[in-house]
């Protein structure tokens, strides 16, 4: 589980009126509260017995766990590090959507790295079938962020 | 104490920082090439980082991409570990410029010591004893050359200015080969270092590799841990290193170290660091100073007692020395063996999947491993997979307890240098102590 995601829940919390919130993802579960009785914070880290079956490490930066296989295509992954922008501009259109027809060298997103604005642009001709990351979101390097069919 | 601290490197000295930070409470940030994502430390890690595939130039000395994943994780300082960016003082500045901390001396410092040239004439300026020299650049006049290294006397060395670790270097016997040896070196040197200035040395036939170990804080204070001998070495790649050197007399320890301690104080050094010096017929002339911690680090901690990547920490921190001179007690004798995924005998490396990793253990065993049963070793960076190390009261029982702790591990799947190893422990040479750094070639015929 990601640190990050766990703190975008606790933001929702501290946001809304809520009291407390426990989300279920696979093995790991995290319950926040106001006013903790004891509630258990499972820390995100497991190291596994058979660590080489699994090559990536549960807790690495942005992964996503979606319960449906992800769609048929070409996966569009991160070609560095950095935060993720759908749009050009806070507020301003996204540049791709999930329909969106795309041709090789057309931008997808931006990826922000020290400072400097990044343009992503698709390795694929076709149509936006997924969209991975979140505005906002840290990326890692090789990570899946649009699949093009 | 920083809040969060991204480690920049991989394999054993990866896990040893992220032990530090554990115990210091400091939040950790692995970040890793996509062949590294199994790595124990990644995955006992806090946050981790992919920053890019295989090749060392797009991943471990990647620094925008490494700079980039210490932004998204919102961490406080980089540790650079030893080799890939450590000593690379734009690397440094970028992390300072980009309002980190990098875990480690100041920029301008790394500059100053990973020149040699500079590095000699500063430590000289610090009275610091050197090897007989040109004691400056080589200028581009035959005939000069020529008169240096007769005035020096045969044989010399060929050094390049920006090398370091026994590369860039070039034995010279006499004057027929000066000259051409002069030009090819300082081609090899600005290809390999983009930089050709090239200098010359005394060539000594059996020095023996003794270096001290600094701490200092950058803000007046210092100490040197006492000393390491590490002549045992195959192509200038150190196999076993020991603490203290055998046959170093207190005296001696005291003349070299506080002239360290000196040193670090008149360039302001921060952190923690390491003076080269050979050893010949009870001399000693320095070569070069590493700004980082070293891979044989082990051995003084054992004999000190003293956490030097803890104490890292603590200096980035801001923190003064807590340690004084007096604090610094050599206690036993410590060795460390490099164990390596290699042949024995041929030395080719042998990545692959460890299939059975057993550890040895018991009193004064110290085991710096990053393997695991069911780790894949990638074949893309050098093959040192952990370092045993013994400590015992005096250098006979860590012979011993080394012998038995290299009759106990278990590596199955790729070969390892172990058996080279036991060989060594077996010589009486080495029992002895004090063997110089061609010994090991020369006893294997290489």
């Amino acid at each position: 589980m990601d640190i990050r995601k766990v703190k975008k829940l606790i933001e929702l919390l501290e946001e809304s009126g809520i009291a407390e919130i426990e989300i279920h993802e696979g093995e790991e579960s995290v319950r926040i509260s106001r006013h903790p009785t004891g509630g258990n914070w499972i820390a995100p880290q497991v190291m596994s017995a058979a660590p080489g079956a699994a090559p990536a490490g549960g807790h690495a930066v942005g992964e996503a766990s979606q319960q449906p296989p992800p769609p048929e295509g070409h996966t569009v992954t991160a070609p560095m590090v950095g935060t993720y922008y759908g749009a050009p501009a806070p507020g301003a259109k996204p540049f791709v959507q999930i329909g969106s027809k795309v041709e090789v060298g057309d931008t997808l997103c931006i990826i922000e790295a020290m400072k400097m604005m990044n343009q992503i642009e698709s390795d694929a001709a076709g149509t936006v079938v997924a969209v991975l990351a979140e505005n906002g979101e840290p990326v890692e390097f090789g990570q899946p962020l649009f699949i093009v069919e | 104490m920083l809040d969060k601290v991204v480690i920049a490197n991989r394999g054993e000295i990866a896990l040893r920082i992220l032990r530090a930070c554990r115990e210091l409470g400091i939040k950790t940030v692995a970040v890793h090439s996509t062949a590294d994502s199994s790595q124990k430390h990644v995955l006992l890690a806090d946050e981790s980082v992919c920053i890019g595939p295989p090749p060392s130039a797009q991943s471990y000395l990647n620094m925008p991409a490494i700079i980039s994943a210490a932004e998204v994780t919102d961490a406080i300082g980089i540790h650079p570990g030893y080799g890939f960016l450590s000593e690379n003082a734009d690397f440094a500045e970028r992390v300072e410029k980009s309002g980190f901390v990098f875990i480690g001396p100041r920029p301008e410092t790394i500059r100053l010591m990973g020149d040699k040239v500079s590095a000699i004439r500063t430590m000289k300026a610090a009275g610091i004893p050197c090897v007989p020299g040109s004691d400056g650049p080589l200028g581009d006049d035959p005939e000069e050359n020529l008169k240096m290294a007769r005035s020096i006397g045969y044989p010399v060395l060929i050094k390049a200015s920006g090398g370091g670790g026994g590369r860039g270097m070039r034995v010279v016997h006499s004057d027929a080969t000066l000259v051409n040896a002069i030009t090819v070196t300082r081609s090899e040197a600005l290809a390999a270092f983009s930089n050709e200035v090239v200098y010359l040395e005394k060539f000594l036939d059996r020095p023996r590799h003794i270096e001290f170990q600094v701490l200092a804080d950058g803000q007046g204070h210092a100490v040197h841990l006492g000393e390491r001998d590490c002549s045992m070495q195959r192509r200038h790649q150190k196999v076993v290193e020991e603490a203290p050197a055998p046959g170093i007399s207190e005296e001696q320890r005291d003349f070299i170290g506080r002239r360290c301690v000196e040193a670090c104080l008149e360039i302001g050094y921060r952190g923690a660091g390491t003076f080269e010096f050979l050893y010949q017929d009870g001399e000693f002339f320095f070569i070069e100073m590493n700004t980082r911690i070293q891979v044989e680090h082990p051995v003084t901690e054992m004999i000190t007692g003293i956490d030097i990547v803890k104490e890292q920490m603590y200096i980035a921190d801001g923190r003064p020395l807590r340690i004084r001179q007096e604090d610094v007690v050599i206690r036993g004798h410590a060795i460390e063996c490099r164990i390596n995924a290699e042949d024995p005998k041929t030395f080719m490396p042998s990545p692959g999947p460890v299939r059975q990793w057993h550890a040895p253990g018991g009193p004064g065993i110290r085991v710096d491993s990053h393997i695991y049963s069911g780790y894949q070793v990638p074949p893309f960076y050098d093959s040192m997979i952990g370092k045993l190390i013994a400590h015992g009261s005096n250098r006979e029982s860590a012979i011993a307890r080394m012998q038995t702790a290299l009759s106990e591990i278990v590596v199955e799947g790729i070969r390892t240098n172990i058996p080279l190893h036991q060989e060594i422990f077996s010589h009486s040479a080495f029992k002895a102590g004090g063997t110089d750094i061609h010994y090991l070639e020369k006893r294997l015929g290489l």
